[in-house]
């Protein structure tokens, strides 16, 4: 339980105590760390297993580009798999496991994997798993999964929330090292909007892990009364915690804040994170960089780790993650680590400086022109191989290593509209390519200025830059002096040795799987990340990447520039699912509307459907009714018998208006419009351009230069649209307009023999026949209210739909139940609804399916040749038009006790179940309720001469094949007589 | 994205239905038109690397058809005019 490793200063709240587990140990720490932090101070530097191998592995960073020290954060529904542990803020009561590791983390069966190495290089997977192919779902891929795999989901609902939100500046800032708090604090003080967003929970950046003075505070101090001093702006905002994932168009950046996750569970009404869509003018990228390491063999030991990394754990958080530390680099600024360490107490056992030359370290024994070429220990860094510039080796006992390869810029977001870097041979580090993101500056290390000083004036200028475009005014800055040391570096990129150096430690690849894929001439950086995998998974190759090109480079005989990098896609670090989703979930996954009905139907115990965004009542079960047909049955035959009432309210409706109301309509509808009558109504049929029906529906003139379309329930969005379109931009002065009404009205159907008898006692008008005519449509009064009445019928009895503004609905259906007691009258849903259309062989969503035309359903006449209309030219297409193509019929089993199934083909007699024989396939089936067997629709060729043709319903994944009638879709009422009653 | 609607202002393009190449303004006239006038029409757009005109509908807005030129390299939105007006003035009526 003690803090073995713990050294004095950093910022960390020593006068508090937390308690967490790791692998179900307990350990102590303090508020201001993070989990790798707190256990390298417990001396545990062993967190995980790797991907393929299995190695023993500890933390290589301090921060989210960590590879390695991948663990389960939290238990329970909480738990999240592959959490970095070097950015996980410690609380009290924290528990983690590791991953990849059975049994233990100490002792790993699959370690094995290590020593069979030589079967696992790049394109392992391709070359082996190969044969036979129905290996690969049942046998393979489960053994790779468990074998090779990152952490564990709990497979529970996450019980916290996510939002999402949107935040307008006029200056985002990106990062809070030096550089992005010297550009807030100028945009800022010049009265500009400024968000500045870093994605640690302490804002600061390199400054709390470096020993440098600004001015006469220390880096952190400055920082902090940096923000203390933006954070008394009321124009600025600051969002620690908040990682800018992603830059999308037009200056919007996507962040991600981690408002709970340092929080054993969020606070009440907070949600876990917030992903923020941010709205900017201008944009400062102040990411600053990442180092990257050197590989030499065996280089992946637990306690060999970048050395700022190893600076930035003695600096910020007071842990030596050894006592006896070594630094391995080819740039000055691994020398400042062993410096640091050296002041903080750690023995400083070697300089490794590949480099021949520049200054000697006093002090400290510095070695140049040397290299380590191999490493020690089992579970941990023990010793180090060196050899030296004249070809000596020696072992060291060291139980940490700090490695400096130099320092990437963290470029990424400058990629996010495919810009490619560019190389600077003097800091021998890729930099941003300029200006693809518009309105997008970089500042300080992410540019390529990696010094203190460098940070500070260049956030200063890009934020002067900014506000300058912007019409701003900035005031006279307030630097403080600070370190401006130049980069003096001697790339170097790896140690040439036989074994394993891993370049890319995540997905466990070395120099030699880079070698293998130059063999093997994937030699493009694209082929050479996919065909080993490098830079893929959680981390993306924040440290590794630019290593692995750089060897592919060697190995080519290209430059770096000529080789190239692959492209950095947002975002920059995983984003958690649940944060896209935000609120979008379970019942609020879409919205959903209700119709007028929806309380009363609720009452009466009605069985609901989702249709788009509709609920509608699919059927009202009575007591005794178990089986949702009895209830369908019952609906379908006392509709037919007396009267039925059914929502049809979802029915999309349009207003349209105007003096070329009539002739707008004859451009839209196949067929005419204009000389329909007023207080008349019309099926009218919809094409699209291609020809194809668009929808279908009926629309009545109201008056002389008014009328009411109606449209399915599908449509009613994309048909209002359609109309919009036709409206302006085909035809623009003509004088017509358009309004939805579709929730203004609630509209009712009232259909069978006595639907006359119902609505006459509920509607102040006369109804009958004589007065009320079939297709008739009007303007009439319910109890004086207002009201529309259309004579039209869906289910090919005598019916009406009644419609009343909607805030009347609820009060409507029940007026209508109260006036239909005494005539039975029920409710029925979409199922009866369904039954009654197939009986009377109306068209819907299944013959509706955007490949049919008005010729394949039957109504090939409808479509006007006397005048233009949309899609009616290519209606016309020889395609077609032929005479043998399908048709719309109806079919009933030859054995009425015979089932039909959805989905079957028909066949004639005696043909074979083959693709050539296919004369077409059944649309809508019901069991017809009035005729005692099942019906159905279909599309059959030449169906229309074929009425009293015997065939087959085949279908072959459920194994049916029965005898079929071709009928006339029109199973009821042929004539309409029921209709015109 | 953000389409500075000429009537509205800047709006985020999710506020809007995107239907594509402005050229269907130019609908033929059916009646006179042959079926392969007709058909290209419908069927063939070109697909321009660089500035496009296209349709885009204000749905979750004003319900404004407008024609919007975007590079489709680099997003970059350089006109946004009221489809109607362009209609007009691309010669159509009635």
């Amino acid at each position: 339980m003690s803090q073995s490793n713990r050294i004095a200063g950093g910022q960390i709240d020593r006068s508090k105590t937390l308690r967490f587990h790791f692998d179900g140990l307990p350990y102590l720490g303090h508020p201001g760390d993070t989990l790798a932090s707190a256990l390298l101070a417990n001396g545990v530097r062993l967190m995980g297993r790797s991907f393929k191998y299995h190695r023993p592995r500890g933390p290589i960073s301090a921060g989210s580009e960590e590879p390695n020290a991948l663990v389960e954060l939290r238990a329970g529904a909480r738990q999240e798999p592959n959490t970095r542990a070097t950015v996980a803020e410690l609380f009290d009561g924290l528990t983690a496991q590791s991953q990849n590791r059975w049994p233990s983390l100490k002792f790993d069966a699959l370690a094995i994997n290590d020593r069979f190495n030589s079967f696992f290089t790049a394109g392992f997977y391709y070359k082996t798993f190969m044969w036979p192919a129905s290996f690969w779902e049942k046998v393979y891929e489960p053994i790779i999964r468990r074998a090779a795999g990152l952490g564990s989901l709990s497979k529970l609902e996450d019980p916290d929330t996510y939002d999402k939100g949107f935040l307008h500046c006029d200056i985002l800032i990106i990062g809070a090292g030096p550089s992005g708090p010297s550009a807030a604090l100028t945009a800022g003080r010049a009265g500009a909007r400024v968000i500045l967003a870093d994605e640690d929970f302490r804002m600061g950046g390199r400054l709390n892990a470096e020993t440098f003075a600004l001015g006469d505070q220390s880096g952190a101090d400055w920082a902090t009364a940096a923000v203390a001093e933006l954070s008394t702006m009321p124009n600025v905002r600051l969002l620690n915690r908040t990682t800018v994932v992603g830059a999308f168009d037009h200056g919007i950046y996507g962040a991600v804040e981690r408002v709970s996750d340092h929080l054993p569970e969020p606070e009440a009404g907070k949600p876990r994170q917030t992903f923020w869509r941010i709205y900017s003018k201008r944009a400062i990228l102040a990411g600053g960089a990442t180092e990257r390491p050197i590989a030499f063999e065996n280089n992946d030991r637990p306690g060999i780790m970048l050395a700022g990394s190893l600076r930035a754990y003695a600096n910020r958080w007071g842990v030596a993650v050894g006592d006896r530390a070594a630094i391995f680099t080819n740039n000055d600024d691994g020398l400042r680590t062993a410096v640091d360490l050296q002041a903080k107490g750690v023995d400083v056992v070697a300089v490794i400086d590949s480099r021949e030359g520049g200054d000697l370290l006093s002090g400290i024994r510095h070695l140049r022109g040397a290299e380590v070429i191999d490493s020690d220990g089992r579970l941990g860094l023990s010793a180090i191989t060196v050899r030296q510039a004249n070809g000596k080796t020696e072992t060291l006992k060291v139980n940490a290593l700090g490695v400096s390869g130099g320092w990437n810029p963290n470029v990424n977001i400058t990629s996010h509209h495919r810009s490619r870097p560019i190389w600077r041979e003097d800091i021998a580090a890729f930099v941003p390519g300029s200006g693809e993101i518009a309105n997008l500056l970089v500042a300080g290390a992410a540019g390529g200025t990696l010094s203190t000083h460098g940070a500070l004036v260049t956030g200063d200028e890009m934020a002067r830059l900014a506000l300058d475009s912007l019409g701003l005014t900035a005031k006279a800055a307030n630097l403080p002096k600070a370190e401006d040391a130049p980069v003096r570096i001697t790339p170097m990129w790896y140690v040439e040795g036989s074994s394993r150096a891993w370049i890319d430690p995540q997905n466990d690849v070395t120099v030699k799987d880079i070698k293998l894929a130059h063999q093997e001439n994937f030699t493009s950086v694209e082929h050479l990340k996919r065909y080993t995998t490098l830079g893929m998974a959680t981390d993306q190759g924040k440290t590794g990447n630019v290593l692995g090109l750089a060897v592919m480079a060697g190995l080519t005989g290209k430059t770096i520039p000529e080789t190239g990098t692959t492209i950095y896609r947002p975002p920059y670090t995983p984003v958690a699912l649940g944060a896209l989703g935000g609120r979008g979930r379970g019942r609020e996954f879409k919205p959903f509307r209700l119709t007028p009905s929806h309380k009363w139907a609720e009452e009466q115990g009605a069985v609901f459907v989702e249709v788009g965004y509709w609920m509608r009542t699919q059927w009202v079960p009575k007591a005794a009714e178990t089986e949702w047909r009895q209830s369908v049955d019952r609906e379908v035959l006392a509709t037919r018998k007396s009267v039925g009432i059914c929502d049809v309210t979802t029915l999309g409706k349009i207003d349209i208006q105007g003096t070329d109301a009539g002739a707008f309509l004859d451009k839209v509808y196949a067929n005419t419009f204009s000389t329909l009558a007023v207080g008349k109504c019309r099926y009218g049929l919809m094409l699209r351009e291609d020809g194809m029906v668009f929808d279908d529906g009926t629309t009545a003139r109201m008056g002389q230069h008014e009328y009411v379309m109606t449209t399915t329930t599908a449509n009613a969005v994309t048909v209002f649209r359609h109309l919009e379109f036709c409206r302006q931009v085909l035809w623009p002065d003509m004088d017509v307009q358009l309004i939805s009404t579709t929730e203004a009205w609630a509209q009712f159907s009232v259909a069978g023999p006595n639907a006359r008898k119902l609505l006459q006692k509920v509607v102040d008008q006369d109804i009958s026949d004589a007065a009320f005519p079939y297709m008739g449509a009007g303007n009439i009064t319910v109890g004086g209210l207002r009201a529309r009445l259309f004579r039209i019928s869906f289910s090919g009895e005598l019916a009406y739909e009644i419609a009343v503004p909607t805030r009347y609905g609820d009060a409507m259906i029940r007026k209508l139940m109260e006036a239909g007691a005494e005539f039975d009258a029920v409710v029925y849903g979409t199922e009866a609804l369904g039954v009654m259309r197939i009986e009377k062989g109306h068209v819907a969503g299944n013959e509706l399916n955007g490949t049919s035309t008005a010729l394949n359903m039957g109504l090939g006449k409808m479509v006007s040749r006397k005048k233009d209309s949309i899609g009616m030219l290519l209606s016309q297409r020889e395609g077609m038009t032929q005479a043998d193509g399908l048709r719309l019929v109806g079919v009933k089993p030859v054995n009425p006790a015979d089932a039909l199934k959805a989905g079957s083909h028909f066949l004639k007699t005696g043909a074979a179940a083959t693709a050539q024989n296919d004369d077409g396939w059944l649309t809508s089936l019901v069991y017809s309720p009035h005729l005692g067997h099942y019906i159905a629709l279909g599309y059959l060729k030449n169906g229309t001469d074929r009425i009293g043709e015997t065939m087959r319903a085949v279908n072959l994944l459920a194994g049916t094949d029965t005898p079929v009638e071709i009928v006339s879709p029109h199973f009821i009422d042929p004539e309409g007589e029921r209709l015109r009653a | 994205m953000i389409i500075n609607h000429p009537i509205l202002g800047p709006r985020d393009a999710q506020e809007f239905v995107y239907l594509g190449d402005a050229s269907l303004i130019h609908r033929p006239d059916g009646m006179t038109a042959s079926i392969e006038t007709f058909h290209d029409y419908t069927y063939l757009r070109d697909n321009p690397a660089g500035l496009h005109r296209e349709l885009w509908y204000h749905e979750q807005g004003d319900r404004s058809w407008l024609v919007v030129t975007r590079n489709t390299v680099t997003h970059e939105i350089t006109s946004v005019e009221l489809a109607r007006d362009v209609a007009r003035a691309e010669g159509r009526s009635k």
